[in-house]
């Protein structure tokens, strides 16, 4: 049996701590939806996603009140879209719409895999069908869009990078108040597992259908160091472990619960510490317990990367098969540590990139200043994607140019997405450099065969 | 099917006796009870059988929530899974 200090222990995790299940995310493969009409294509993907989910909310929800544990969210993924409309990617905001009907009529929060994968080259095909992604995501609510655009493997594709630059600004221009560029990623080294938006999608080497499960608990995991305030560094990657393995394992336990009631198989475990906007849920406020007068300071780096490292070491022992993103995520709107420290000039883009060589993603809903040139955007990619690349690890760019917003200006992306003072990015050009184009090589080490 | 009862709040007399009424009320057996003083608060961790609960556990789950706002006291049903879970390897 438990003892009362196990029990109360995991109702003031969830209770006192934001201790939750981030997000319950069902793949669904959309590669048997091709027809021989957009119109066809699009009504067939709105039946197959409705029919294959259509238990998705109820069962989750059902799991929550039994165990006692919120579910945050519940979401989609889908085949890149772009392999889905090849026939016809003008067209493929048919199909945008299809998706975003479906993921209304399921209930869902977000519905990801409005998504091209263009390493290595960017095909006809997948030319057209970029150049729809502003439309898409200005006429659906709920539908996230993602690009990769290089790869350890591949090198970056800089005509990519060149294109996304004026994709971001498009989707600003042409969504709310910039609004549609939070459902807007771009990868290096995108996983194909991934539960968590916006970039999630459903990769062609997976199964049919597939049930991925992302963790969160940031609080869970200040709150527990909080008592250990002379630890040293070697203790605190132990009690950082500690808690993982504890969080990880509730979410394995929702994970295989809700494969088995679905009847669909469990994909993964992201071990993740998403943050949300609400105090005490706060992935900068792990790294201020640890000794850091705010985030952003010298020594950021460092404390996130034995953050990012102790919550995968922990986390890995608790679930039977682990991917995703795995590790810490560090947006600034949705952290209240983060957006307290950038509004006083404490976080800088910089710090940021500097953070993402270690953690698990990447320059995460960073307002810019409106007047921001494409080109700029596009550097702010190239300069991310080749950390990925270099290092063999994920990292991902979401930054909205904010229209008419200037340095100073905050954005409010409302609910889980949180607010953002807009960030100054260096002026110097590099219109010329991204105008180049060309495929950026891959590194030496990633010849491994 | 087993749960954990958890009952949280300022103590008081009578709490223990309600709890069980209601629990017996929906045909569930108390396998195991204790009571502490854990952090400046009263708590009650029942381990219960609920195989032959006339309700299932979500439903359950929302009774109980209601019954200990009647009663002044934070009352929680859960699968005793999470607790497994969690605290087992």
């Amino acid at each position: 049996m438990f003892n009362s200090t196990e029990v109360i222990e995991t109702i003031d995790m969830i209770e006192k701590e934001h201790l939750d299940i981030r997000t319950v995310t069902m793949g669904i493969s959309l590669l048997p939806c091709v027809r021989e009409s957009a119109e066809q294509t699009a009504q067939a993907v709105y039946e197959r996603v409705v029919r294959s989910a259509e238990r998705l909310v109820p069962t989750v929800g059902q799991l929550s009140r039994e165990y006692g544990i919120p579910i945050v969210n519940k979401r989609v993924s889908v085949t890149p879209v772009s392999l889905v409309t090849a026939a016809f990617p003008e067209q493929s905001p048919l199909v945008a719409r299809a998706l975003d009907r479906a993921a209304d009529a399921l209930g869902i929060d977000f519905l990801g895999g409005y998504s091209a994968l263009v390493h290595k080259a960017t095909a006809d095909y997948e030319q057209k069908f970029l150049a729809t992604i502003p439309e898409a995501l200005a006429v659906t609510q709920k539908l996230c869009a993602s690009v990769n655009v290089g790869s350890s493997r591949s090198g970056i594709n800089m005509d990519a990078v060149r294109q996304m630059g004026g994709i971001v600004k498009q989707t600003a221009e042409s969504t709310q108040g910039g609004m549609g560029c939070a459902r807007l990623v771009a990868f290096c080294n995108a996983v194909e597992d991934n539960p968590f938006m916006a970039g999630a999608f459903h990769g062609v080497g997976e199964a049919d259908r597939v049930i991925n499960v992302g963790v969160s608990g940031p609080g869970v995991v200040q709150h527990a160091l909080s008592f250990a305030p002379e630890a040293d560094l070697t203790e605190a990657a132990e009690i950082i472990k500690r808690t993982a393995f504890k969080i990880t394992r509730a979410g394995q336990l929702v994970a295989k619960e809700a494969a088995r009631r679905l009847g669909v198989p469990f994909g993964v475990v992201d071990l993740s510490l998403a943050p949300t906007p609400a105090r005490g849920d706060s992935v900068a406020h792990i790294l201020e317990e640890l000794g850091l007068e705010v985030v952003g300071g010298h020594g950021t780096t460092a404390a996130l990367a034995m953050l990012n490292d102790a919550v995968k070491k922990g986390g890995v022992m608790a679930s039977s098969r682990v991917g995703g993103l795995s590790g810490a995520f560090i947006p600034v709107s949705e952290d209240i540590g983060m957006i307290e420290a950038a509004e006083r000039g404490a976080v800088t883009i910089d710090k940021l990139e500097a953070m993402t060589c270690v953690c698990s993603v990447g320059l995460d809903m960073i307002a810019l200043p409106g007047d921001t040139p494409a080109s700029t955007i596009s550097a702010i990619l190239a300069d991310e994607a080749a950390i990925g690349m270099v290092n063999n690890k994920t990292t991902a760019v979401r930054v909205i140019p904010a229209p008419g917003k200037k340095v100073g200006d905050t954005v409010d992306f409302g609910g889980l997405l949180g607010r953002a003072p807009v960030m100054p990015v260096h002026c110097g050009s590099a219109e010329k450099f991204i105008s180049r184009g060309g495929i950026l090589p891959a590194p030496i080490h990633s010849f491994k065969n | 099917m087993k749960a954990v009862v958890t009952v949280t709040g300022t103590d008081r007399k009578g709490i223990i006796a309600q709890v069980s009424a209601f629990l017996s009320e929906k045909n569930i057996n108390i396998l195991d009870i204790s009571q502490t003083i854990m952090r400046d608060r009263f708590a009650m961790i029942m381990v219960v059988d609920a195989s032959e609960c006339t309700e299932d556990l979500a439903s359950l789950a929302s009774s109980a929530a209601e019954m200990g706002k009647d009663i002044g006291m934070s009352v929680r049903v859960q699968h005793e899974d999470i607790f497994q879970a969690m605290h087992r390897v």
